[in-house]
């Protein structure tokens, strides 16, 4: 099937197989390797993009299903050399140890802040629910959310 | 130039801006032209006998390259290595083929192979090849593996035990003749799923021009890694090439030589095309290693005013089906010489035995043979604090080793390095305001609510070394660490370390240790690590050794170079080099600080040897390989404050306390890091994590939907302090920090369980902890 996405600002168009899950379109047509795969049941989160505007786990939807839609990926939240605010704070703050659940872990935190600009730690461990840490025991993940939501309402 | 003093500062990783980016390298991201996809087809029995394996309709598929069993492999691939031959043990090594091929012995046992030109095809072929099974009853528990009658996993290791390994320090019935008070227990320290969150995987490309092989790989140690591919594909080292250079998460669970890596390297030479094998998360739960699984038999001996005696254990050890690279000394070696922990314990007595199970192999999981010392000993000094009604503190300090007696040689052989045990206590007991607390928890009861405080006074064996002590264990390599400075004529500096972080953060600690050492800026400073083409020798990371072993393996060559720059600057300035004085990055003339070069401009005058004296070779780089004298010993003091419901078991964490003492401290921020990670694991394991099987072998929890992996909601946030005890055993003075949080926080959290539970007369359950567990036991004793 022909589809047609616009990933980072940039439109492909693509023959695809009904089956390959937009993951393994990101990662393997796209090249675009920031996106993770750790688990095969939608559980850790780690291959979290942005789909017009709303975070989605990659893994759990069709490349055919993204046809018209617009992503964003982890490659492409930087913008002129200026870090997401979310990306500096998860630096600020040592947010992140392998790096691994990292971009997932942003993309949810970027979609979530758009929805809840001054959260309580509370209702950040929840809204990171759907993506798994296993180096950091989430609380220098908290503060890094924390960090940017305080620096985005500053900003706006 | 301006030059500060990095070592305590918290900077920020220079590692970050690439994984915050999505530009990070780890394996699957690497993308060779004409690579293969390669899937393995895995036992869905515990046990059975191979009767006949069709691949035809395999074969068949478009796209399907080709499709190997284990007799096809036989002669391509010997069997995966164990490396810890524990002596005088009567140690059994079955053997372990990468693709078996007589019978299955685990639920996800490799029993066939597909290569294809996509990940799709291949799978689908692993799904269309047919095997037909004759099943054999299984056992999955270790002391019903070794009764009579259970069946026998391999005909040369009767009754499925592979050692009976023992440590007898002391007299041990005579203390326990001459006890006081004596507590005996069995203690379940159940199985665990490490869940790095990268799976693992390889990319293999053998070049049949040159016979080289080049393994992309997710490793924590590449050169052994290395050697264990040469063992077993018969390629010699020279022609060997593993990189790994970022490495998503490990916690053990990425040491071991596996049977994917291995077989992708043997088809990678076989078909001379790329091979790249990444396992699914389900493939990852049941044929990557698991942790502990461990049924301790403890007696305690005491007296009456709390001072433990003698300590004797029991211990069954699952090692699952096969031998794991480390498997043996894990439950064994890392266990037992560290059963006295923090206390002035006089008498220790231990037998382990390793029971083979139709189980996924068992080996070092974060903490490794230390948190099941640390638990046993922290529930059992609980529950001897119960039995003489003494405060769980007190009876801790009671028999902390005191500060004024180290170093201290333990009964079973170690030395510990450094500490002042009281002093975490008491920070710690501060830090809660224990004594309120305690009046609150009486207070709170009177309205029936439960509250608990548990204690963990813990010391740990890491930074493991000595390589004489490794050879001594039948540890099969030395435990030194290596580490290349090559200073570049722009006075730039490129180190080459053995260590391979995967997520410690030593690409920014080792920079700041260089910085300081040479006097140049930390952006001059470049780590490399991880791949062994360039390194030229590593043992890697793990046993938390990297910054107490590869970092002083690094500031002692730092001082061979500063030692070699000593001398250029004394010829150029004209004096001796004794009369040269080495300063924030500049060599100048004692007594004349105008007489002076730059570090940088010394490192140009060795590249350009125009005016070096015969004797000086030119270039500046040295390379140092670090063998300790002993490891280091970490300690601290852990509490944690829950609330039980009653009516539901569930447990809320009210506060968590940890007091470690690392040594100096190089990055705080790094450190803490690793302390808040560790915490995690330990508090999982106490009251969420369990790797449940079935009786005939099924892995219950073999997947993220079912195996307990804590998520963000599930934990509270942690208080981290620090007392500093320097260790005299490296030049920085630092103690390995990765695993002390893993260790100390399982008991802390299951004391305070078990605390909270105490009007109900309750004073063991075995973990986890989950509400369904206490809810029965609340219940049970209400009867």
């Amino acid at each position: 099937m022909q589809i047609t996405v616009t990933v980072n600002g940039v439109t492909y168009t693509h023959d695809v197989e009904p089956r390959l899950l937009l993951v393994h379109y990101l990662r393997d047509v796209l090249n675009l390797t920031g996106t993770h795969i750790g688990c095969d049941t939608s559980q850790c989160g780690a291959c979290t993009v942005l789909m017009n505007g709303k975070a989605v786990k990659s893994c759990t939807i069709f490349a055919v299903q993204a046809d018209g839609a617009e992503i964003t990926t982890i490659e492409g939240l930087a913008r002129d050399g200026q870090l997401h605010p979310v990306q500096e704070g998860f630096w600020e703050k040592h947010g992140l140890q392998c790096g691994y659940c990292t971009p997932g872990m942003i993309m949810t935190a970027v979609d979530f802040l758009q929805r809840n600009p001054n959260p309580t730690e509370e209702e950040i461990r929840h809204a990171i629910e759907g993506n798994l840490c296993r180096c950091t025991g989430y609380q220098n993940i908290v503060r890094a959310i924390q960090y940017a939501a305080e620096k985005m309402r500053s900003g706006s | 130039m301006a030059v500060t003093k990095m070592f305590g500062a918290s900077v920020k990783r220079r590692e970050d801006p690439r994984l915050l980016t999505g530009r990070g390298n780890f394996t699957d991201h690497i993308r060779l032209p004409g690579t293969l996809v390669m899937a393995i087809k895995r036992s869905p029995h515990a046990h059975a006998r191979i009767v006949r394996i069709d691949t035809s309709k395999a074969r068949a598929i478009p796209g399907v390259v080709a499709v190997y069993t284990g007799q096809d492999l036989v002669d391509k691939l010997a069997p995966v290595p164990c490396a810890w031959l524990i002596p005088d043990s009567d140690l059994k090594v079955p053997t372990y083929r990468a693709v078996t091929v007589d019978k299955v012995r685990y639920v996800g046992d490799a029993v066939a192979v597909v290569v294809a030109e996509n990940r799709y095809a291949a799978q689908d072929a692993v799904e269309a090849i047919d095997v037909e099974y004759e099943p054999l009853p299984a056992v999955v528990d270790q002391e019903k593996a070794l009764e009579a009658g259970a069946p026998q996993l391999y005909d040369e290791v009767p009754n499925n035990l592979a050692f009976h390994w023992k440590l007898h320090a002391g007299d041990f019935d005579a203390a326990w003749d001459a006890a006081e008070v004596r507590l005996s227990r069995r203690l379940v320290n159940h199985r665990l799923i490490p869940t790095a969150m990268e799976p693992r995987g390889a990319l293999a490309a053998y070049n049949p021009g040159t016979g080289e092989l080049t393994i992309w790989c997710t490793s924590q140690n590449p050169h052994v890694h290395r050697l264990l591919l040469s063992a077993v594909t018969g390629l010699p080292e020279t022609r060997i090439r593993v990189i790994a250079t970022d490495v998503g998460g490990g916690f053990g669970s990425k040491i071991p030589m596996y049977a994917g890596e291995m077989i992708a390297a043997a088809i990678s030479k076989d078909l001379g095309r790329p091979i790249k094998w990444i396992e699914t998360r389900q493939e990852n739960y049941v044929a990557t290693i698991h942790g502990r699984d461990h049924i301790q038999y403890v007696d305690i001996a005491a007296k009456r005013d709390g001072t433990i005696t003698g300590v004797r254990v029991r211990a069954y050890a699952n090692l699952g089906a096969y031998l794991s690279t480390a498997a043996p000394g894990v439950p064994t070696w890392l266990f037992g010489l560290m059963l006295q922990g923090p206390y002035a314990i006089p008498v220790v007595h231990c037998d382990v035995y390793g029971v083979l199970t139709n189980t996924t192999p068992t080996d070092a999981y974060r903490g490794a043979g230390r948190p099941e010392a640390t638990y046993l000993l922290e529930r059992m000094i609980d529950l001897l604090a119960r039995e003489l009604g003494m405060d769980p503190a007190e009876i801790r300090r009671k028999n902390f080793i005191p500060k004024d007696k180290f170093p201290y040689t333990t009964p079973t052989g170690l030395q510990y390095d450094s500490g002042d045990y009281e002093a975490t206590l008491d920070r710690a007991l501060e830090l809660v305001d224990y004594r309120n607390l305690r009046q609150q928890q009486a207070e709170l009861r009177q309205q029936g609510r439960y509250i608990g405080i548990g204690f963990s006074t813990y010391v740990e064996v890491c930074g493991l070394a000595p390589s004489q002590a490794a050879g001594a264990m039948g540890f099969q390599g030395g435990l030194w660490e290596s580490a290349t400075v090559r200073v570049h004529p722009t006075g730039k500096v490129t180190v080459f370390t053995g260590s391979n972080p995967h997520g410690q953060g030593e690409e920014t600690t080792f920079a700041q240790l260089v910085a300081d050492e040479l006097g140049v800026p930390f952006e001059d400073v470049e780590i490399v690590h991880g791949d062994t083409e360039m390194v030229p020798f590593g043992m890697g990371t793990y046993g938390s050794r990297s910054t107490a072993v590869g970092g002083a393996a690094l500031v002692h060559a730092c001082r061979k170079v500063k030692e070699k720059a000593q001398r250029i600057a004394a010829h150029l300035l004209e004096v001796s080099p004794e009369d040269i004085v080495f300063e924030n990055g500049r060599f100048f003339v004692k007594g004349a600080p105008d007489r002076a070069m730059t570090f940088q401009e010394v490192a140009l005058q060795a590249y350009l040897a125009w005016k070096l004296p015969r004797d000086i070779e030119p270039g500046l780089e040295a390379t140092h390989f670090f063998d300790p004298v002993n490891n280091t010993f970490p300690f601290g003091c852990h509490i944690c404050v829950v609330e039980v419901d009653p009516e539901t078991g569930k447990v809320n964490f009210l506060k968590y306390v940890a007091v470690d003492d690392v040594g100096n401290v190089i990055n705080p921020m790094i450190v803490d890091g690793q302390v808040h990670g560790g915490i995690a694991q330990g508090l999982a394991q106490a009251v969420y994590e369990y790797a449940a099987y079935d009786e005939t072998g099924q892995l219950l929890t073999a997947s993220l939907m079912d195996y307990a992996l804590p998520k963000a909601s599930m934990l509270p946030s942690f208080t981290v302090d620090r007392t500093v005890t320097p260790t005299p055993v490296n030049p920085m003075g630092v103690k390995g920090a990765g695993e002390t949080g893993t260790i100390a926080s399982t008991p802390a959290v299951a004391n305070a369980v078990i605390d909270a539970l105490a009007p109900f007369g309750i004073d063991h359950i075995d973990m986890p902890l989950t509400p369904e567990r206490i809810w029965r036991a609340i219940r049970e004793h209400a009867r």
